[in-house]
């Protein structure tokens, strides 16, 4: 619809415009800029070109950050999707009490991190906690959860981040739930009501219709899932080392990496480099994203 | 087929009590006593009630102050996303002008930058500004939000042109439009998006962790957040604190379960 001002609509556009660029947008390419920077807290004192990045890439803690950032990821994800995927099949087969379950799953997702972190951390408590009373309760030897730095297997993650782990794989599982729970709704009754009549078993029928059927789902979970994981920091901050990111710096992940150097240490160009190579993880991830499931994206010109 | 029902049931519950566990753990851990707290193995129900553990917890650091920033970040941020969003989704979805693909654009590429990418060149931004430890720096970096606008330029669309072009007939310019005819049809998606925002804001933790100094500046979150770092060991204050940091969302989440959880699945973020 044309309006009688030809201005009108960008005035409509320009509050939300002006925050979102100023705030949102233009500050990767200010952040591209400083990172070129040695920068303190009074703005740039020497420009280095690149050098920042040669630091990074032989900057110990970076790989380590790197590292733990995926073994984080790679342990969250595949572990939130498939409980949930087995809780939402479950839920999709009850007659009634659905919303009820739902409910009950998607709660720690709406509940603040650092109300969760506290109780979790009293839960992983080496000497009174509730993890190692139920160990006990089964004869199995206590552990130290949050304070072990020794890796749950060679060369893996160390079981602190392992806490981690299962605190957020806790917190959003109802989120996967539900958005499984709604692609399973969409794959037509009939498909089923064909495979048995064909003589096919439950096992059979997840392998071959709900499975393939359920694909764009799966992968859409996949991908904001690992985006998401790649940005873990507020129970790092919360409830591990002292200090965070402990012990021993297992714990110690990308975004944790960044706030460290920027906000405890005012290395600003350095920390503006890490953020950078964040973003250009991030971004391939979303591209792929993108490319692949067009099909979700219901916000088309 | 009946024991198959009976079992997913079993199987559901068990799942849920674990879901559970942790918030019952918070309360029953914020109504015992110290020594209680710390018994091996823990008793499940408080021997005695401990109220008082509530009142303790709210006078042993300023969490009125907290609870003060937090509604006021809250309903300033809130507020301004549905303003912003009203406008540039009624723009983006009714009205035609050039270059409107292009800002389309523009808004899809800004909501696929992640906030830990941009909070370091945004904190040199504010402290240029002068805005760091004010309610401006928590305030106006979210009043406008690229879900939100797409959400509501979708409600738009999906209105008649014959009501608008009814409305213009009567001699209605277009921001009348917008406030009589426009906004009343999509109140669902207007709650939606007060709902979403609100508890975003209210739960966020790094932003107003990096962007405040000041004890007094700090919201629920941070507040809390660093009362874990100083009385690391005072459990039972420390759940009676964050029971009553948790709280106000979980109560909204108990009225408006249906709306929330469907504005998550059509957000597309899970965090």
């Amino acid at each position: 619809m044309s309006t009688r001002n030809r201005w009108a609509p960008y005035l409509y556009l320009l509050p939300a415009l002006a925050v979102l660029l100023t705030f949102h947008f233009i500050p990767i390419f200010y952040a591209l800029r400083v990172s070129m920077f040695r920068w303190g807290i009074a703005g740039a004192e020497r420009f280095i070109g690149f050098r920042n990045y040669g630091l990074i890439l032989q900057d110990f803690r970076f790989w380590q950050s790197l590292k733990n950032t995926l073994w984080y990821s790679l342990g969250t994800v595949p572990l939130t999707m498939a409980i949930s995927l087995a809780v939402a099949l479950m839920l999709n087969a009850l007659p009634k009490g659905r919303n009820v379950y739902l409910a009950l799953y998607f709660l720690p997702m709406v509940t603040s991190i650092v109300a969760i972190s506290v109780v979790w951390r009293w839960i992983y408590h080496p000497r009174f906690g509730l993890a190692n009373a139920i160990l006990s309760i089964l004869h199995l030897p206590r552990l130290g959860w949050l304070n072990e730095w020794r890796s749950v297997f060679p060369g893996g993650p160390s079981l602190a981040l392992v806490s981690i782990i299962v605190l957020m794989v806790w917190k959003t599982l109802g989120y996967d739930v539900v958005i499984f729970l709604a692609g399973l709704q969409t794959i037509p009754r009939e498909y089923y009501e064909a495979a048995i009549i064909d003589g096919a078993t439950g096992w059979v029928k997840f392998w071959r219709i709900t499975f393939p059927l359920l694909s764009p789902t799966t992968f859409y979970l996949l991908i904001i899932s690992t985006i998401l994981s790649f940005q873990i920091f507020a129970p790092v901050w919360l409830i591990t080392g002292p200090p965070p990111g402990g012990p021993l710096g297992t714990t110690n992940v990308l975004v944790y990496y960044i706030y460290e150097n920027a906000f405890n240490f005012s290395r600003y160009g350095y920390a503006s480099a890490l953020s950078i190579i964040l973003f250009v993880i991030l971004i391939s991830m979303t591209i792929l994203q993108r490319r692949v499931i067009e099909t979700r994206v219901y916000y088309e010109v | 087929m009946k024991f198959r029902i009976l079992a997913i049931y079993l199987g559901l519950s068990i799942i849920a009590f674990f879901m559970v566990l942790p918030f019952y753990w918070m309360v029953t851990t914020a109504l015992k006593t110290p020594l209680e707290a710390i018994k091996f193995p823990p008793t499940w129900i408080p021997h005695n009630f401990v109220w008082q553990n509530f009142v303790h917890a709210w006078r042993s650091a300023p969490f009125g102050r907290y609870f003060l920033n937090s509604i006021i970040i809250t309903v300033g941020s809130t507020v301004g996303v549905l303003v912003t969003a009203a406008l540039a989704g009624y723009a983006l979805g009714v009205l035609n002008f050039p270059g409107r693909g292009g800002i389309f654009m523009l808004l899809l590429a800004t909501m696929m930058i992640p906030m830990p990418v941009y909070i370091v060149p945004d904190y040199l931004i504010l402290t240029r500004l002068g805005w760091i430890d004010t309610y401006k720096a928590l305030i106006i970096p979210w009043i406008a939000s690229t879900f939100s606008i797409f959400l509501l330029r979708q409600y738009f669309k999906s209105i008649p042109r014959d009501l608008y072009e009814a409305g213009l007939i009567d001699g209605c310019n277009h921001f009348m439009l917008l406030w009589r005819i426009a906004l009343p049809l999509v109140k669902p998606a207007l709650a939606a998006i007060a709902i979403f925002s609100a508890v975003s804001s209210w739960n966020s933790f790094i932003w107003p962790l990096v962007m405040t100094n000041s004890p007094w500046m700090r919201t629920v979150q941070v507040g809390l957040g660093y009362f874990l770092h100083e009385e690391s060991t005072n459990y039972t204050l420390l759940a009676a604190a964050s029971t009553i940091a948790a709280l106000p969302i979980i109560i909204l989440f108990v009225f408006a379960q249906r709306a929330i959880i469907e504005t998550y699945m059509r957000s597309g973020r899970k965090g």
